[in-house]
């Protein structure tokens, strides 16, 4: 493909949300050229914008932090790293206030501003002009479709769509920060449309590894008819529709929760009563979350006296942990040249085995962007050089068919990644052969792909995004059978019991054949 | 969905168009066009970007019908969420001033939750 818009920048960030935006500042803060590419538009798009991050926040006192990391690595089930935890408490604790020119921090209740936790879309609105009062440059609705890299397989830029004309970009860099966020196989949950996984996909064309993936099994309860922030389900009781009370586990029960509602919406559909919801919450919600308030009010709904259907939608890797494996302190993946932040990388440092989401995951995204963002710029300006090197596209199912060219129903292909990962039955009762049937399914799809996908324009980035939820998924369920046993939010129906065997992190990539190996330096854990 | 743009209040001034994260919008000579319905996210962020309160979006997710025009500028709903945000207040209005409240009254659901889960044994 011949690349009509050739630009040339120090840093490349693929990706709009809190991480790339982080990143996007921290390197133009160094002086850098920074470009930011977003599948949708920085501000709007990603989970970011339409959540409300609380960010993990310790204050400087040594003593807390110290607990509050200990805290976290006992919950970490032995997959997480205290160095890691210690640093992105810190970095949160410095920068999130920078943005004060540009949010509209609200009061503390004693006279001072509160900080930790942020609306979405106020934020992303406030790092997007952050980012554009530091000069970095913002390209909205150029969605990058593969990396490239120069002879010795070093990445020196990217290439991708301009969706407003079809037509299609080249961007050199000298350092390249992926940060896709998570991929939610297109659930409907509440901002991840653009979500796809493209960050992985891209990343393991290019040779770098994931680890983590098995510990993607998370759901957002909502209404039925659309996915919403979950602020006022936590007290709810549940019905089915004879009006009979279902045995729910309380939220605290974690996995036991979402088992027993899951269960019971296999069954038939799930009313919840909010009559149990803090009064507070009734005049709140609507200064807090209007958006969810929305929801209801839209549908004629009183939600804290009228009984509504729910649903849960799947959170793929976002509120999981998995991602790319981050190999140094700077964020680097295993390919040079190429950095991860945020959902895309792996946040078992931070998380181990665990949900991220709640705190973690909003101070890594912020932590991790920061870090690749200077790391990147530094390794920008080592490797400056006047000439375009040749380059070649990594990019292969969907842009280089090995046979014949065919239309293929991607829409289909997308639904299948869905099911196999988040299908209640098959999600909170994972079982060895439930998994293996799983993975066959999608290896034909995968084959399908790698073998005749082809498109153009705005139909390859669908086609792409197709290709990366299905190998995001074939990724989550091949760690997912070799993880044997239970451990965190990945629990296996068929082997109870947390094994010391596996206290260990599990790096899978590879395309025809996904593989798994253990990382680290234990034992390699068998196939 | 995205389901009604009301003609006489748009001054065709493409905010929705470039804020929409899946490029619902196209350009149109006196009014951006929905052009792709099908992949909008239920979001509301174009109704967050839209000036005139121009944009109505359906809460359901698979459903882009509306109301009747006049039921729907009737309803006060055009703009509600923009409001309810402060959107484009000064920093100072306030418009955050309860959102530290979002963890105690999450927690709070949770420990009710969990008491009378222990109270039903
Ligand atoms: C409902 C909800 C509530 C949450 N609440 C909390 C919380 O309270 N605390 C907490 O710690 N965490 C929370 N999380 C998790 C937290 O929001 C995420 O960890 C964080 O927002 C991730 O940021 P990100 O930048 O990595 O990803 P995102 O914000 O998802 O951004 C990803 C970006 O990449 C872009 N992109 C994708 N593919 C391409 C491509 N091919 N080319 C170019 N761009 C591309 C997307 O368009 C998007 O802009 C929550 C998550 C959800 C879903
Ligand atoms: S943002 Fe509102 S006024 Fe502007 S073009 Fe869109 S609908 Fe019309
Ligand atoms: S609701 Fe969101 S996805 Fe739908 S048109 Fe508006 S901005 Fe676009």
């Amino acid at each position: 493909m011949i690349a009509s818009v050739i630009v040339r920048s120090d840093v490349l960030i693929i990706g709009g949300g809190m991480a790339a935006a982080w990143a996007a500042i921290a390197a133009a803060e160094t002086g850098a050229r920074v470009i930011v590419v977003d599948k949708g538009a920085m501000g709007t798009s990603g989970v970011t914008a339409t959540g409300g991050p609380g960010h993990w926040w310790v204050p400087e006192d040594p003593g807390l932090r110290r607990e509050a990391v200990e805290k976290q690595a006992a919950k970490a089930q032995g997959l997480g790293d205290p160095e890691w935890m210690a640093r992105i408490i810190d970095l949160t604790w410095r920068h999130l206030p920078t943005i004060a020119a540009y949010y509209p921090f609200g009061s503390d209740g004693r006279g001072g501003r509160y900080v930790q936790g942020v609306r979405g879309p106020e934020y992303m609105r406030a790092l997007r002009r952050f980012a554009e009062a530091r000069g970095v440059t913002i390209l909205d609705h150029h969605p990058a479709t593969e990396l490239i890299a120069d002879g010795e397989g070093r990445i020196v830029g990217a290439r991708g769509i301009v969706l407003a004309t079809e037509d299609a970009w080249e961007i050199r860099s000298g350092a390249t920060v992926l940060a896709t966020g998570g991929v939610a196989f297109r659930s409907g949950l509440i901002g991840s449309h653009t979500n796809t996984g493209d960050g992985l996909l891209m990343a393991v064309e290019a040779g770098a590894l994931l680890s983590g993936m098995e510990f993607s099994i998370s759901y957002s309860l909502s209404p039925a008819w659309a996915s919403t922030r979950t602020l006022p389900y936590y007290a709810a009781r549940f019905f089915d529709t004879d009006g009979c009370e279902i045995d729910v586990p309380p939220p605290k029960a974690g996995h036991a929760h979402q088992q027993a509602l899951g269960a019971a919406m296999d069954r038939g559909p799930v009313l919840a009563d909010l009559s149990d919801a803090p009064p507070a919450l009734h005049g709140l919600l609507r200064r807090i979350q209007p958006l969810t308030v929305a929801a209801f009010e839209r549908r004629g709904i009183d939600l804290w006296r009228q009984r509504f259907p729910v649903r849960l939608f799947g959170e793929g890797t976002i509120r999981g942990t998995g991602g790319i494996r981050i190999v140094d302190a700077d964020c680097r993946t295993e390919v040079r040249g190429l950095f991860a932040a945020g959902d895309t990388a792996s946040r078992e440092p931070v998380a181990g085995a665990v949900s991220g989401g709640g705190a973690v995951n909003a101070a890594w995204a912020l932590s991790s962007g920061r870090i690749a963002g200077v790391a990147a710029a530094r390794e920008a300006q080592a490797t400056r050089s006047g000439a375009y090197a040749p380059a070649s596209g990594l990019g292969r199912a969907g842009l280089r068919p090995r046979r014949a060219a065919r239309t293929l129903d991607v829409p289909e292909i997308v639904a299948a990644a869905g099911h196999e990962v988040h299908d209640y039955r098959k999600a909170f009762w994972r079982r060895a052969d439930q998994l293996r049937n799983s993975l066959e399914v999608l290896d034909t799809h995968w084959h399908t792909l790698a073998d005749h996908g082809r498109a153009e324009g705005r139909a390859l980035v669908e086609l792409r995004a197709a290709v990366a939820m299905t190998a995001s998924a074939r990724w989550c369920l091949a760690a997912a059978l070799d993880r044997r046993e239970t451990r965190g939010i990945h629990v296996r129906a068929d082997v109870s019991r947390s094994d010391p065997a596996f206290a260990r992190r599990l790096l899978v990539g590879g395309f025809d054949q996904v593989q798994t190996q253990a990382d680290g330096p234990l034992a390699e854990v068998a196939a | 969905m995205i389901a009604a743009l009301v003609a006489e209040r748009c001054t065709n001034c493409a905010a929705c168009v470039a804020a929409c994260p899946t490029q619902v919008f196209e350009p149109g000579p006196t009014a951006p066009v929905l052009a792709r319905v099908d992949a909008c996210q239920t979001c509301y962020l174009c109704e967050l970007a839209c000036r005139e309160d121009a944009l109505w979006v359906n809460p359901d997710d698979a459903d882009a019908s509306h109301p009747p025009l006049d039921v729907l500028l009737a309803s006060g709903q055009l703009g509600q969420v923009r409001r309810d945000h402060g959107w484009d207040e000064p920093f100072d209005a306030g418009q955050l001033d309860d959102y530290r409240l979002l963890g105690p009254l999450l927690n709070e659901g949770a420990e009710i939750a969990a008491r009378r889960y222990a109270e039903q044994g």
